[in-house]
């Protein structure tokens, strides 16, 4: 299958530290990538750059094979770029009801209307319905999200992605902060997330990464040291050596 | 919920927060209170008309700081270019009409929320506090070198308005302005209830609890932010030009920081966030001013801040939110 996302040689500096260098990949869609690497290897740095929140010095971004690199960050989830957020970012006073309606009536480009609500629109309703039922949030539906668990509103961070029906969806340590009795849930929602999206994974828990992804792609020092098959990578010397190091006594993977 | 009797499928249909018959026995209590007014005060109905063109000053700052979170100390600039707009229309073109002076001040406080829009947008924060300001204080030393066309420190007079409909004269008891004045925020009322529950409403609700959140599902902070201000300009406007009708003179105070921060402090003591809040806190505000002013000229400004306190510490969402809160605590129980 074609390349839905594409990244070619991109590259950026803070003063004299190289932080992404060259960095290519290409996701077709339906892939399930898992990007990983030690701290300070340029993880965060590369999503800013290929959202749009960071200007690379070089390089090229595409999204369904438009170049997307110049455009304005909200340009591009208009497009189908999508991220979520390590540490989540809802609207702590609206319910998940509301705000899987505001995400469905934003791709749909309706949020400039002044008149009518949600309540009186059925296949916004509907829809929001859907999504709530598919990531088990129906209990949750209509309370603040201020009130509802962490681990709910984790869900419903990666459900209001969803309802802006991305392409490519950047999920960025989906799991973190989550109690270990609550994550079960969460990889269940990762296992259903549509077909045919593209997923890449930024993560640090190396048990939901081998579950997760087909692909692992490792960032060290700001360059590409490994990309193949999840049971190859704990193999490769280099990985180890950048990234494994530490782990590897107390640790069993692969 | 008891477990032996699950829920019908009809009674798990959710509903929407709000519903038409609260909206309506809003809008009744809101003409209630009006009728009270006229009762009570039959000889003081231009204060309560200037009350009513406050209530849109404070409405229209809510519309950006209450739901959008932009703080602003220079909102009057939008009201004061609606009473100028309104008497310039009617001093210097011969436009009496009072429907028409309405719409002229709506126009003129929509240009002036754009211009505001503009210019406090490119801050954040802090910044967009300085730069409201400075608009306000722009536009108020506008107004005093443009003295042929605003009748500078002296104010603008010779408004006349025409009598409303053909048939109703603004007489010097102040009922028609009175009347025009209620019939005008029962309208804006009711339009910025369902504003502010349209997609719209919601989105600047969002930008107001997180912006980045709203920019990363593709939405322009910036454009809907704008939008608003304009919105809100014809809100104030709105009022601008029914207090240029009502007292058929504009001076310099209409376009002032005083009157932006007082605005601000009415809005605070009834509740941000919330329609009813502005109107209860400027009639709270005003209403105080002018009975404790008279009854004690030396320390009403001193009761006045006590007063501010014991809410801000006591009652931090406002006389409306916090019984809002305390009604909802008492029904869940």
């Amino acid at each position: 299958m074609s390349a839905v996302f594409e990244v070619e040689r991109l590259s950026k500096a803070f003063g004299g530290l190289a932080v992404t260098q060259a960095v290519s990949l290409a996701m077709a869609p339906g892939d399930r990538v898992a990007l990983i690497g030690p701290n300070g290897a340029g993880k965060t740095t590369f999503v800013n750059l290929v959202t749009g929140h960071l200007k690379p010095d070089s390089g090229v971004v595409r999204l369904a094979g438009d170049q997307i690199n110049g455009m304005k960050a909200m340009q591009r989830v208009q497009r189908g770029l999508v991220r979520s957020f390590q540490v989540t970012r809802l609207f702590p006073e609206m319910t998940p009801r509301e705000h899987l309606a505001l995400a469905v009536l934003q791709r749909q480009g309706r949020t400039g209307r002044l008149y009518g609500t949600f309540w009186s629109m059925p296949e916004v309703l509907e829809e929001s319905e859907a999504l709530l039922r598919t990531l088990g949030l129906e209990a949750a539906a209509d309370r603040k999200v201020a009130e509802i668990a962490y681990g709910q509103q984790r869900l419903l961070e990666i459900a209001f992605a969803l309802a802006l029906r991305p392409k490519v969806l950047l999920l960025d340590e989906p799991a973190a902060g989550v109690p270990q009795s609550e994550t079960p849930r969460i990889e269940a929602a990762l296992a259903g997330l549509p077909a045919d999206l593209a997923v890449l994974m930024i993560e640090h828990d190396m048990d939901l990464v081998f579950r997760f992804a087909k692909r692992v792609i490792v960032l060290a020092a700001g360059t590409i040291i490994f990309d193949g098959a999840p049971g190859d990578v704990t193999k490769d010397a280099r990985v180890r050596e950048a990234y494994l190091g530490s782990y590897a006594d107390d640790r069993s993977v692969a | 919920m008891d477990a032996n009797h699950p829920a019908s499928l009809a009674e798990q249909v959710a509903r929407p927060p709000f519903s038409a018959s609260a909206d309506w026995i809003g809008l009744a209590a809101i003409l209630a209170a009006a009728i009270i007014g006229y009762l009570l005060f039959p000889n003081n109905l231009a204060l309560l008309t200037r009350v009513i063109g406050i209530v849109m000053l404070v409405l229209s700052i809510d519309l950006v700081t209450g739901f959008c979170g932009v703080a602003t100390l220079g909102h009057a600039a939008l009201f004061g270019a609606g009473a100028y707009a309104a008497g310039i229309a009617a001093a210097h073109f011969g436009i009496t009409d009072p429907i028409a002076m309405i719409a002229a001040g709506a126009a003129g406080g929509a240009v002036a929320g754009l211009i505001s829009g503009l210019v406090v947008l490119l801050g954040h924060g802090l910044g967009q506090l300085v730069l409201s300001i400075a608009i306000v204080n722009l536009f108020h030393e506008a107004a005093n070198k443009a003295a042929s066309w605003t009748g500078g420190s002296d104010g603008l007079t010779d408004i006349a308005p025409s009598p409303l409909f053909g048939v109703f004269a603004f007489d010097l008891w102040g009922r028609t302005a009175y009347g025009l004045g209620i019939a005008l925020l029962v309208i804006v009322f009711f339009l910025l209830q369902r504003l502010s529950r349209s997609p719209f409403g919601m989105l600047c609700r969002g930008i107001r609890q997180d912006p980045i959140r709203v920019a990363a599902m593709g939405a322009s902070v910036r454009k809907t932010l704008l939008k608003m201000y304009i919105i809100s300009g014809v809100v104030a406007g709105v009022g601008g030009g029914l207090n240029a009708i009502s007292t058929q003179v504009v001076g310099l105070d209409s376009l002032s920081f005083t009157l932006s921060a007082q605005a601000l402090v009415m809005l605070v003591l009834g509740g941000t966030g919330s329609l009813y809040g502005a109107i209860i806190g400027t009639f709270v505000v005003m209403l105080f001013e002018d009975f404790v002013s008279a009854a004690n000229p030396f320390h009403w400004l001193t009761i006045m801040g006590a007063l501010l306190v014991g809410v801000v510490l006591f009652a931090p969402r406002g006389i409306f939110g916090t019984a809002a809160q305390l009604f909802d605590q008492w029904r869940r129980r």
